[in-house]
This record gives C-alpha cells, sequence and structure tokens, in this order.
C-alpha cells in the first residue's frame, strides 16, 4: 500500500449539493476498490488561473489514500470517463510530503476549532 | 591634489550580498503545490519560474520546485501565461 493525494476539478454547472453528492459517490467507489481514505477535503468553488472547457471557476477537492498502483489507475480511469471532471492529478506521497500533509492538516482543523469557538 | 574627490562618509560600493537558498536554511522539506501564495515567490510577474542564479535556491530544492509549478499549473492554481501577477 502507498499512499497518493488526488485533487480533482468539478465543473461549475453543478450545485453545492451535487457536486458534494459526485464527491460522495467518488469516496465509496475508491472505498470499493479496496483502498483507505485518510482524508478528504473540499476547497468549494474557485476561480480557475485560466479557463478549462470554457469554464472560469469549478469546485476543488482533495483526496489523500493509501492504495495499491492498479487501484489508482482503475480510480484514474473513473475520473477520466466523467465528463463533470475538468482536471484531475495523483501524486504519489513520498516521506517528507506525508509529513507536510499531518502538519497542514493539523493547522487547518486547529483553525477551524478556534473558528467555531 | 585638484581632482582628488573626497566624500565625508565612504560611499557604498555594492558588497555582493551572500545569495542562499530558503529552502535549505528554513528547513522547508517539501514545497506544496496546492500553495500558490508561496509559489508565487519563485515567478516572475509572467508567470515564469525564476532561475536559479536569482532566487539563489540549491539545485535540489530548484527541481523540486519547478516540478511543484508544473503541478500547480496543471491544475489551473497558477496560470502558465501571465500578467501582471505581482
Amino acid at each position: 500500500m502507498t499512499s497518493y493525494e488526488t485533487v480533482f476539478i468539478l465543473t461549475p454547472v453543478l450545485s453545492e449539493d451535487q457536486a458534494k453528492e459526485a464527491v460522495k459517490k467518488y469516496e465509496s467507489e475508491i472505498k470499493s476498490f479496496g483502498a483507505k481514505i485518510k482524508h478528504s477535503e473540499s476547497w468549494g468553488l474557485k476561480k480557475m488561473a485560466y479557463p478549462i472547457q470554457k469554464k472560469s471557476t469549478g469546485f476543488y477537492f482533495l483526496f489523500e489514500f493509501e492504495a495499491t498502483n492498479n487501484t489508482v489507475a482503475d480510480f484514474e480511469l473513473l475520473l477520466k470517463r466523467d465528463e463533470r471532471i475538468l482536471r484531475f492529478l495523483t501524486v504519489k506521497m513520498n516521506a517528507d510530503h506525508l509529513e507536510y500533509a499531518e502538519t497542514r492538516r493539523n493547522k487547518k482543523s486547529g483553525k477551524a476549532a478556534t473558528a467555531e469557538a | 591634489m585638484a581632482n582628488d574627490i573626497r566624500y565625508l562618509t565612504p560611499i557604498n560600493i555594492d558588497i555582493k550580498k551572500e545569495k542562499y537558498c530558503r529552502f535549505k536554511k528554513s528547513g522547508i522539506k517539501f514545497i506544496d503545490y496546492k500553495d500558490p501564495d508561496f509559489l508565487l515567490k519563485l515567478l516572475n510577474e509572467q508567470g515564469k519560474i525564476l532561475p536559479r542564479r536569482i532566487t539563489g535556491t540549491s539545485a535540489k530544492y530548484q527541481s523540486r520546485v519547478n516540478k511543484a509549478i508544473k503541478r500547480a499549473r496543471h491544475l489551473a492554481i497558477l496560470p502558465y501565461v501571465g500578467d501582471m501577477l505581482k
């Protein structure tokens, strides 16, 4: 099992609920491949640096998961086939990356906790 | 000694500042492609990657910087071509 990180962009045509639903579907899809999701994150509707498929905004999502290389290929095939996905990138995480992701997550959760309090 | 110019305070003749690698100095091991604000420091106004001779980054980290920037460009976090980025 290796750790991977995937960022993908959904079309802004979808409503927020539809986007969330799509993400949920992918989460369950990954799990069905036998991978473990460690972290998932939504960045919300963001403006892109340049238009993709004539759209200037998109819903950004981030998955961190542990899987085998075959799983990644299967998952990427799914993303490729989906018209709602504008762009995606899967990155293999090395030790430094994992450490960084950990601190980043803690920072984020800490921030969220203080915002709520 | 007619053409001998004298200054009250010695003029500053460009003292060359020692360049250093910011990643080595501050102990950054991983360069995040998801953080455009940080990567912007390593780009010029047109969104081109600044060379090592200007930023002082070591070869090891420059290649990581390049990778991170290219990943960010693919995800439309940074532009491929830009204008007035700073």
